[in-house]
């Protein structure tokens, strides 16, 4: 509140410790049980690992079932990449028109976009559309389901700050020629930087954690994503909690990394994201 | 308003050229690309779930049975009771992140050393593979060996079985909930307390009040934008969840911890995707049920 009252010292240090257990001891246990041989790992205690079987741990949970890991990374990667990449530009080009153009049509779009982003998704009958369009149980089928769940957030944060570019910049470049497609791409697009960055970094923490579209519309172990690895993984190896825990890790690595460099687009987005909805 | 834009933007098609003017820079084409996706993958199935609802489906084909899949779906206890189960999950999830959230932002709003580290802290967990979380927890909860429990005995108290209760196990997995997604409760509260301007909290202590009353008279009014965030998120969030009760409990033991989406999932895998969708059905009117009054009472209130 009022920052310029003196930082209580020992109400700072419980809170640090209290945080500390609460917040970073299960992590600090999924490191420890990733690195510790299978009998000791059993023992579920969260102690010193006796003796450091990380190395072996690694290689085990990469090679497990011939190299499963290391597709569901792919196929988790290409899945990410090409569902933000398409949404963002989909996402911009439609808030871009929608916050321009101030019509009974644009407001009752915007109402439906509201829906997309508050009502559970049918699953079944989307399972249902992607076998019409023999897409079901494919990967250009899962890409299009995460676009068109994706696309509601997406709107809405472009929504907003298009808002906040003068409509003046538009009519400058409209008469100096430029058509619509190179007054978006030349001139706006570029202009959303900042969202765009916010954008991409939390819908690919989204999509990268996704279980139940995979789940869903492409389940099977050729196609697994990481998160599908991930559950699968805790039948196989249902003694060997080293390894789960291995596995745990490594799917935690990627946002742990996305964390670190854009903390701050990504808070700022989820609070941004949450208040438009 | 339609027709006001309507008049400004034909105002001016008198004074320029006409086949400079016609052509709006803003196209509604632009709209279509990402409308169409929206609309085959999200909106056409939703619409098309209430006929789906009403026939008794397999892969083949398709036969008109009325409401019998609902019939079936509200007679037998396995399947109703995952309504209630998914209300109480809602709401606990919810009420803990606002009452949890609150706190633990005014506690990193106020005077105190380390707010920055706290926060990353907290708020890390949002961004993990839920499915991780979930199994980290189910084996920290395991009732004899857990470290949970033997934390609690070192207290001296003796922990439940959390997962394995069935008394438990729908709370428990609420309580994983709130852990992972308390953060972007305290973050949007955060933002919220930081908005208020800083000179109502002084003018009250110059006043003489307490910080109970500057919480409860300043903080919790001033933040209510923040606090309808919190309580719509969590609450449409809780009702839609389905990823951490199915890694941690499948929705066990026995049903006690089943809710709506984890019927859909089960019924779907039973391969009755008729009663699966009726129960994506429920789901649904239940969200709307509870969403639209919610942010109606609170537009309402926010216009007076």
């Amino acid at each position: 509140m009022s920052t310029r009252t003196r930082p209580s010292y020992p109400l700072s240090g419980l809170a640090i410790v209290l945080f500390g257990v609460v917040f970073l001891v299960p992590f600090a246990f999924i490191l420890l049980t990733a690195s510790k041989t299978q009998q000791e790992s059993a023992l579920l205690d969260f102690s010193w690992p006796d003796r450091w079987a990380f190395v072996e741990n690694l290689q085990a949970v990469i090679e497990a079932r011939d190299y499963l890991l290391i597709v569901a990374f792919i196929n988790s990667t290409i899945l990410t990449v090409a569902s933000v990449s398409v949404v963002v530009i989909l996402a911009a080009m439609a808030a871009f028109v929608l916050q321009r153009r101030r019509s009974r049509l644009t407001r009752a779009a915007n109402l439906i976009i509201l829906s997309g982003l508050v009502l559970p998704p049918a699953v079944v009958p989307t399972i249902w559309v992607l076998q019409k369009i023999g897409l079901f149980k494919t990967m250009p089928g899962l890409i299009l389901v995460e676009i068109a769940y994706a696309m509601a957030f997406c709107v809405l944060l472009f929504q907003a700050f298009i808002a906040g570019i003068p409509k003046e910049m538009d009519e400058a470049a409209t008469i100096d020629g430029a058509g619509p497609l190179s007054l978006f791409f030349r001139v706006v697009f570029p202009l959303l930087r900042p969202i765009v960055v916010t954008v991409v970094v939390v819908q690919t923490v989204f999509i990268w954690n996704d279980f139940t579209s995979p789940l869903y519309f492409l389940p099977g172990d050729e196609n697994a994503t990481v998160q599908l690895t991930l559950f699968n993984f805790q039948g196989q190896y249902t003694n060997s909690y080293n390894l789960l825990f291995m596995d745990i890790l490594l799917v935690t690595v990627p946002p742990l990394i996305m964390f670190m460099i854009f903390q701050r687009q990504i808070v700022s987005g989820m609070i941004a994201g949450s208040v438009k909805g | 308003m339609g027709v006001v834009t309507a008049t400004v933007a034909g105002a001016p098609a008198t004074t320029v050229p006409e086949p400079a003017r016609r052509k709006s820079p803003y196209p509604y084409w632009f709209v279509v690309p990402g409308g169409l996706i929206f609309t085959i993958f999200f909106l056409v199935p939703s619409v098309m779930a209430f006929w789906f609802s009403l026939t008794r489906w397999t892969l083949f084909d398709q036969e008109f049975i009325g409401l019998d899949n609902y019939v079936q779906f509200f007679r037998e206890p396995a399947l109703s009771s995952g309504l209630w189960h998914t209300l109480v999950y809602a709401v606990t999830t919810s009420g803990l992140k606002v009452v949890l959230g609150m706190a633990l932002a005014v506690l990193l709003t106020g005077p105190i050393l380390g707010r920055g580290f706290m926060r990353s802290v907290a708020f890390f967990p949002v961004l993990v593979s839920t499915i991780g979380v979930g199994l980290t927890f189910q084996v920290l909860m395991h009732p004899t060996r857990g470290v949970i429990n033997q934390t609690l005995e070192l207290a001296g108290v003796t922990g439940p079985a959390w997962l394995v209760d069935p008394d438990w196990a729908l709370l428990s997995v609420a309580f994983v909930d709130v852990w992972q997604g308390i953060g972007l409760a305290t973050v949007i509260y955060m933002a919220g307390i930081l908005s208020i301007p800083g000179e109502y909290f002084e003018a009250a202590k110059v006043d003489g009040a307490g910080a109970w009353h500057r919480f409860r008279n300043i903080t919790l009014p001033l933040a209510k934008p923040a606090t309808v965030s919190v309580i719509l998120l969590s609450l449409i969030g809780g009702l839609r969840k389905f990823d951490l009760i199915w890694a941690m409990t499948k929705g066990g033991p026995g049903f006690t911890s089943d809710v709506m989406a984890s019927v859909v999932y089960k019924q779907y895998q039973a391969g009755f995707y008729g009663l699966s969708t009726a129960g994506n059905v429920v789901l649904f009117l239940l969200v709307i049920l509870i969403a639209l009054p919610l942010f109606w009472f609170f537009n309402r209130k926010d216009e007076s």
